[in-house]
């Protein structure tokens, strides 16, 4: 064991016993962890990333999989090394969480909801330090305010479901540093949060391992985060090590060509300073190495009516209680929404969960009924149109939700879920639809002959091409893309996107692009709305907005957004703080909504008061 | 389009392909009691059909010279209180029994299923009045609706089948509307919303098929119950009348003689007990290979 080295892993590897024999999932991997370093294992899924940390903790062979060869020596508090790969899995339970703790994805399900947020962590100390339960109360508020919780002493008699997110991961590391561990392994902790969010519990974490003292090994697929976070990184791709080194080295000078490709991929908030109009991805290919070109795109016609012109939406929901199913709130989902689309526009609509942009989509689409205002496409009012009319505008308009797999039938073949609209819409029949079928997959990349097979045999990617393929079926104007590339891979999102904006230059498609994620929208977009609690504040060209951004809320966000550039990471990040509140409103209390004050001719801003701004 | 590669899906492709029909028998051949079962029915189905020409004797031509007989060479079975071959009656009734319990299933499962499937997907008053109505039969037990079916129709085969179609009715569409109303909430329901599927289309392509498989479970197990209830009918004198040879109507003749000659009761009840029992080990393989819960056994 290198002398320093508080985890030493030497030459793992992993595999899961299937039916067909077993699976290498992690194959030879070897690195250390130094005292109060911060390692960032990044890879894609699938590279064998949180199998690593499982084995790590051991809580791999309660998932079934089992640790094939290798070894992992641990220097413990008190001085000795222990090899982790010796024993039953039952020995380690005593270091779990006393020397090294873990903290995961998903905060809603990491809790248990029946037990009070001061019950579970006291638990936690209890169960390894020797203290009565005064004690471990008291200890455990001091725990909650050294995660910066407010008003901690209120949390501890608080049920996991009535705390956000954020609060939540908050909740989690409190617990998972109730021992003062020297590792702690960090699964994607701040991948199911919204991007603010992120920025906070990665700045806590970061306080906290210099107050603790400890190590951590950070696991994400976000290069922005390892950027913003790491000391020294490992990359991982399908369960090797290919690339190890600083994270200065890894960003300036990769050497392997997946690293070099991986990083091509991934969008860099204000790469695109002072270029007007979207560019695709300058993709490095694995193979080869060489990079693709990046052309700018300029597809809109601006002279032209525009296609779609939504004036004052509004959608709310009515919560309604009591045995008379009364109305005692509302949400306030989309409050008084205008904006225009030109034929052949990309315009985003950005903001974090809750903010409303998916209704406004999901609106749009007529999936939901708008509570007021006026929806004009192609020159026509959408309300006055009969239901028939209606039918024909969904050919015209068609939406590419989030999860692929979800969106398509499981119990159909791909083919037949592509020719729905062709068949629905009496756009061709007998085999003119089997080959329009097959132009479209040749359209999305994909092969004809996989028409015949099911989603469940295509890869996450491929699975969100064929949703394209079947948007594209119709011949639509517009396409409203809903987070669409928010589950997919990096590498793949970028090829993703960048297959959009060639269907764009092409087809001549509008796009409605809804999206969280501020450095894909950068690439993609030729207009820019931000929404926040249901009102857009600011709407503006893609230069406006992310060069001269007005409202406060537009700031914080762009502040926000993890950068993969590790020489930009001591950024002024103060104004990040607090959450976002809620738009369900009481009956009467009606949001103030105004006109937005006019920047310039093509930027626009909220002047008056939205939430907390 | 520029340079994107594409991971390959195609591990030796035609092998690879998996329908939701390889699938399921994947799962299901594992199931031995349940095939064991299922081959029982087919042959069972197979001796009602060919029941002319396998079956030894007449079922409905007296012997005086044997009555009352028990199990022998030439009657396997035995013979009732008028000679009559007893297997040659069973093999009889067997198309009987099918016939009305597989009728009854169906109509009530074709009636349950619509009611479900509107009463999901459209909510509101037509889902109360739908359910309201389900309430009202489950409150009875079933046996006591059928009778009370029986009752109002009049005795016979074919009111039987009614009465029993009636007790399927609710439970069908109980099972429909729950999984009507999971699925309707699956994007993909969205997703073809979106595209401009109709109602109708929508539920019979997207959603029906998602709730098949629990229908195909019970219908199984609603078999079971029609030809016991069917059985029973017939037994108190309501289903089918005495020279059929029907198996619960046989069980009620040979009731009087239960203390001389118990093979009078016997193999018909058997007969009942076997086929309801191969009806429910077969809908509980079904569930093993159908149940998306329990997939991943």
């Amino acid at each position: 064991m290198a002398s320093e080295a508080l985890l030493s892993v030497r030459d793992l590897a992993v595999e899961f016993p299937t039916e067909r024999g077993a699976v290498t999932v992690v194959d030879g991997v070897s690195f250390d962890i130094r005292p109060r370093e911060t390692l960032a294992v990044v890879g894609e899924s699938g590279s064998g990333k949180s199998v690593t940390a499982l084995s790590i903790m051991r809580l791999l062979e309660y998932g079934g999989g089992r640790i094939a060869r290798g070894n992992m020596l641990y220097r413990t508090r008190d001085g000795s090394v222990r090899d982790l790969v010796k024993g039953l899995p039952s020995d380690l339970r005593p270091m779990r969480g006393d020397e090294i703790a873990m903290i995961f994805q998903e905060p809603m399900t990491s809790l248990n909801p029946v037990f009070t947020i001061g019950d579970q962590i006291s638990e936690a100390i209890l169960l390894h330090q020797d203290m009565d339960r005064a004690a471990a109360r008291a200890e455990t508020l001091r725990l909650l305010e050294k995660v910066r919780i407010p008003e901690a002493k209120r949390l501890l008699d608080v049920h996991p479901h009535q705390l956000s997110g954020g609060m939540r991961q908050r909740v989690m590391i409190a617990m998972a540093l109730s021992c003062r561990p020297g590792l702690l392994i960090a699964d994607e902790p701040t991948t199911a949060l919204d991007v603010t969010i992120q920025a906070q519990i990665l700045r806590l974490m970061q306080q906290l391992q210099e107050e603790m003292g400890m190590a951590m090994m950070f696991i994400t697929h976000d290069m922005g985060v390892v950027a913003e976070i790491a000391d020294r990184v490992v990359v991982m791709y399908k369960g090797r090590k290919v690339e190890e080194g600083t994270t200065e080295e890894i960003f300036t000078s990769p050497q392997h060509p997946y690293t070099k490709s991986l990083l091509s991929a991934v969008p860099r908030l204000g790469a695109m300073k002072g270029c007007s109009l979207p560019a695709r991805f300058p993709l490095v290919d694995p193979s080869k190495g060489s990079a693709a070109s990046e052309a700018p795109q300029n597809t809109v016609k601006s002279a032209a009516e525009p296609l779609l012109s939504v004036r004052d939406l509004a959608t709310r929901f009515d919560i309604h209680k009591g045995i008379f199913s009364r109305v005692v709130a509302r949400v306030h989902a989309v409050e008084q929404v205008s904006f225009d689309i030109m034929p052949g526009e990309t315009l985003s609509l950005v903001g974090e969960s809750g903010c409303g942009k998916s209704t406004t989509g999901r609106t749009l689409m007529q999936l939901i009924e708008p509570t007021s205002g006026t929806i004009w496409f192609e020159g026509r009012d959408i309300a006055a149109l009969s239901a028939a009319e209606r039918r024909g505008l969904r050919r015209k308009i068609q939406y590419i939700f989030q999860d692929p797999y979800a969106s398509l039938n499981p119990r159909l073949t791909v083919g037949f879920s592509i020719a729905e609209p062709i068949v629905t819409h009496g756009l061709a029949s007998g085999s003119a639809v089997r080959e329009r079928v097959a132009e479209l997959l040749s359209l999305v990349g994909l092969l004809p002959e996989h028409a015949e097979r099911y989603p469940h045999e295509f890869s996450g990617g491929q699975r969100q091409r064929i949703s394209i393929a079947r948007a594209l079926a119709s011949d639509p104007r517009l396409v409203i893309a809903d987070e669409s590339v928010a589950a997919l891979d990096v590498s793949i999102r970028a090829q993703v996107i960048n297959l959009l904006m060639d269907l764009q230059e092409r087809l001549g498609v509008a796009f409605l692009f809804i999206s969280h994620d501020m450095a894909v929208v950068e690439r993609i977009s030729h207009r820019v709305a931000v929404m926040y609690l249901g009102q857009i504040v600011e709407i503006g060209s893609r230069q406006d907005i992310f060069e001269n951004p007005q409202h406060p809320y537009t700031r914080r966000l762009l502040s926000a957004v993890p950068i993969a550039d590790p020489r930009l990471r001591s950024r002024d990040r103060e104004l990040i703080t607090g959450e976002v509140p809620s738009p369900t409103r009481r009956v009467g209390d009606e949001p103030i909504v105004e006109k937005l004050a006019a920047v310039s001719p093509t930027h626009f801003v909220a002047k008056h008061t939205v939430g907390a701004y | 389009m520029n340079s994107v590669a594409l991971p390959s899906t195609s591990k030796s492709a035609a092998e690879r392909i998996r329908t939701p029909w390889s699938e399921f028998w994947r799962k299901f051949r594992r199931q031995k009691l349940a095939v064991a079962s299922g081959v029982f029915l087919l042959l069972l189905v197979a001796v009602a059909l060919l029941a002319p020409w396998i079956a030894p004797y007449d079922p409905a031509a007296p012997d005086y010279d044997h009555v009352l007989e028990g199990p022998s060479w030439l009657h396997w079975a035995g013979t009732d209180d008028y000679g009559r071959d007893i297997l040659s009656r069973i093999i009889n009734g067997a198309g009987i029994s099918l016939m009305v319990g597989f009728l009854a299933v169906t109509v009530g499962g074709v009636i349950g299923i619509a009611m479900g499937l509107l009463s999901g997907f459209y909510e509101g008053w037509i889902d109360r009045i739908i359910m309201r109505i389900c309430d009202v039969l489950l409150a009875f037990p079933g046996i006591l609706l059928a009778i009370g079916i029986v009752a109002i129709l009049g005795p016979g085969v074919e009111n039987v089948i009614w009465a029993v179609a009636v007790f399927s009715i609710p439970v069908f569409a109980r099972l429909v509307r729950g999984s009507t109303l999971a699925l309707k909430r699956a994007v993909y329901v969205d997703a073809a919303r979106a595209i401009g599927v109709r109602n109708i289309v929508l539920m019979a392509r997207h959603i029906l098929p998602g709730a098949l498989p629990s229908v195909i479970v019970y219908f199984s197990m609603r078999f079971g119950t029609s030809i016991l209830t069917a059985a029973s009918l017939s037994f108190i004198g309501l289903g089918a009348q005495p020279p059929t040879p029907e198996w619960g109507a046989m069980l009620s003749a040979g009731r009087s003689f239960i203390g001389v000659a118990d093979h009078l009761t016997f193999f018909p009840g058997l007969a009942i007990f076997v086929t309801v029992l191969a009806f429910n080990l077969l809908g509980d393989g079904l569930r093993d290979a159908l149940d998306p819960k329990l997939s991943q056994l």
